[in-house]
């Protein structure tokens, strides 16, 4: 029988591949990428603890539409940002961006 | 130990090709091949959610993420591709770094997948509930009217925000 | 008459029980053919649309349209898909062969997927979805994507070119679409498309909501690429635009997903605001199939009577004239509503 335990299990692997996504690229769109495969994997808990648990209330549905629409608002600023500073630097390698190094 | 049921059968199915998707997406060297893979991965979550019985929900995710997020990020890479395809999306060159990165990630799921299967969580059935859209509606205009009204800030922000960064500021 | 189909579902069923299937399978049998009954639908609808266009286009031009193989020139759709099928198929050497080659797949599967919500009669949608209009504008959202890789996957500035036009057009017009729904909707009080019809009994939704149904017609054109709003895939500016690298048979897969948008599109229309299905003395199915070749001769017409207009005047139409419009009619959707419902009606 599936329960919450997989897709509990699901969604934490889910949340690593895009650790491991966001830990070992260096382009900086492949990162925000990753980051947005984090924020799915935390909906599918959101959902599946909503289901099993409470689903009278669909409170876990409501806060899964809200990380959605957050996570649109940050994928347009994070992506106007890469372009403009793509403007400047002609590269969206992450270690070109050293201004700020010593 | 209870037969299984059409129903396992397809939540294994449906999450084998989400993992498999997302693991594509971030071994691909090619960065287009990582953004279409990206877009499997939503419709993946997306089926995940009609398995929960949350249909609104999942095409909520179709419309938004594999519709809208999907474009902007397709866009964003061809606006910004530089040098040949299959070179662009590259590991860290450092093997160490790539490792480590591979070893926390790891550490990290293996964490969270012990924390789970060892807290014994309930083994409920799981009831569905029929009229999802109106008791959202009630909620989201409800009890929840702050987030909402927070929510559509936060989206003219982004708008207003994201076309002055992406046109820059002229010079006078 | 009315119920022939519905009727034949049933014995269908019945018989396969009492063959001994447990119901569970029988219906996934059903469902099978249902969807080789779509499927069949579309082509036929496809094959009858070609020849339609070519004519209407000929009378509205002056000129007769294909006269010469078959009573008036009605083969002529036949002999030109005998034509694609034995064209060379090229693909270019330096594309990206899986995503040339699966785009087109993937947008005729998307358009055939929005077949599933139609009701095509009375109880006669092949799936009675509660969010069966959301489905819709969902997966109309999808199609997207393919035509980004088929200008991606073909490795030519044109396509390329063509792709991101089309696809701004698109995206554009998604939100006046949905959003002149909206009004239907709250009228209705429900997403799914059967509730939706039988609330249609007293009025037509097409005289409670004209302005909607003017916005969803025109949003409607541009997110099928056609019309007054084809400047991405215009000839003569862009050289086929998406479609420049497709030869033969994958420019028919193209061609048949933008005519099958077209008749879902036109179906959709029909049943929100011209109460599909209903109709006095004809069985339902007989008048949504009438109401959705009348409103695609409408399409047709609007295609053949406007000229092409320009890429930035089609944007700033969408966001500055469209939206303010549809917002301002769920305004007075709203305000109409709560009045009326205090008069007691």
């Amino acid at each position: 029988m599936i329960g919450l335990t997989h897709y509990m299990i699901l969604s934490s692997l889910l949340f690593g591949i895009g650790v491991y996504g966001v830990l070992s690229k260096r382009n900086a769109v492949a990162i925000l990428m990753s980051v947005e495969l984090m924020l799915n994997a935390v909906n599918i808990n959101f959902v599946a603890i909503n289901r099993f648990i409470n689903p009278d209330q669909v409170v876990g549905q409501l806060f899964a539409i809200v990380v959605i629409v957050v996570a649109a608002a940050e994928v347009s600023v994070g992506l106007a940002l890469i372009i403009s500073i793509y403007r400047h630097r002609k590269s969206v390698n992450l270690s070109d961006f050293n201004l700020l190094k010593w | 130990m209870s037969m299984v049921t059409i129903n396992d059968m397809a939540f294994v199915c449906i999450a084998l090709f989400t993992i498999l998707s997302a693991l594509g997406m971030v071994l691909s060297r090619n960065i287009v091949h990582s953004a279409l893979a990206l877009i499997m991965t939503f419709i993946g979550v997306a089926m995940l959610f009609f398995h929960l019985d949350a249909g609104f929900l999942g095409l909520v995710q179709i419309l938004v993420y594999a519709g809208a997020i999907s474009v902007l990020i397709i866009f964003a890479i061809m606006l910004v591709m530089h040098g040949e395809p299959n070179q662009t999306n590259r590991f860290n060159p450092s093997l160490g770094t790539h490792l480590w990165g591979a070893y926390i990630a790891l550490l990290m799921t293996a964490g969270l997948v012990a924390a789970i299967w060892f807290s014994g969580l309930p083994e409920v059935k799981g009831r569905t509930v029929e009229d999802a859209v109106g008791l959202l509606a009630e909620l989201l205009l409800g009890k929840y009217v702050i987030a909402f009204e927070v929510a559509a800030v936060l989206l003219l922000l982004a708008v207003v925000g994201a076309i002055i960064l992406a046109r820059g500021v002229e010079e006078k | 008459m009315e119920h022939l189909f519905t009727d034949t579902a049933y014995m269908l069923t019945s018989w396969m029980v009492g063959l001994g299937i447990k119901p569970v399978w029988a219906d996934l049998i059903l469902l099978v053919v249902q969807w080789a009954i779509i499927i069949a639908i579309v082509t036929v609808n496809v094959i009858i649309l070609i020849w339609l266009e070519r004519k209407v286009s000929g009378f509205i031009q002056e000129r007769l349209g294909p006269n010469r193989l078959g009573p008036f020139g009605a083969f002529q759709t036949i002999a030109d898909a005998m034509k694609l099928l034995t064209k060379e198929d090229i693909i270019p050497s330096r594309a990206d062969r899986w995503i040339f080659m699966s785009a087109p797949l993937l947008f005729i599967v998307v358009a055939v997927m929005l077949y599933a919500v139609l009701p095509l009669g009375k109880d006669m949608a092949v799936v009675d979805l509660n969010v069966g209009l959301f489905y819709f504008i969902s997966l109309g959202s999808l199609s997207t994507i393919c035509l980004l890789m088929a200008g991606w996957g073909s490795n030519n500035k044109w396509s390329l070119l063509g792709a991101m036009r089309s696809v701004a057009q698109m995206i554009s017009y998604e939100i006046p679409l949905a959003f002149s729904l909206l009004g239907v909707v709250m009228i209705a009080g429900s997403l799914n498309l059967g509730e939706i019809v039988n609330a249609q009994n007293r009025y037509w939704f097409i005289l409670l909501q004209p302005v909607a149904f003017l916005v969803y017609f025109i949003a409607a054109t541009a997110e099928l690429n056609r019309g007054p709003f084809d400047m991405p895939e215009a000839e003569q500016e862009l050289t086929a635009g998406v479609y420049t690298e497709y030869t033969g048979m994958r420019w028919a897969l193209f061609f048949l997903a933008e005519y099958t948008n077209l008749v879902a599109v036109s179906a959709l229309a029909a049943t929100l605001f011209f109460g599909g299905g209903q109709g006095h003395w004809l069985p339902s199915w007989i008048w949504i199939i009438i109401k959705t070749y009348l409103i695609m001769l409408v399409f047709m017409w609007m295609k053949w009577t406007f000229p092409r207009i320009r890429m930035d005047h089609l944007m700033a139409f969408s966001w500055k004239v469209l939206i303010p419009v549809s917002l301002a009619n769920i305004l007075v959707t709203g305000l109409g509503i709560e009045f009326f419902r205090g008069m007691g009606w």
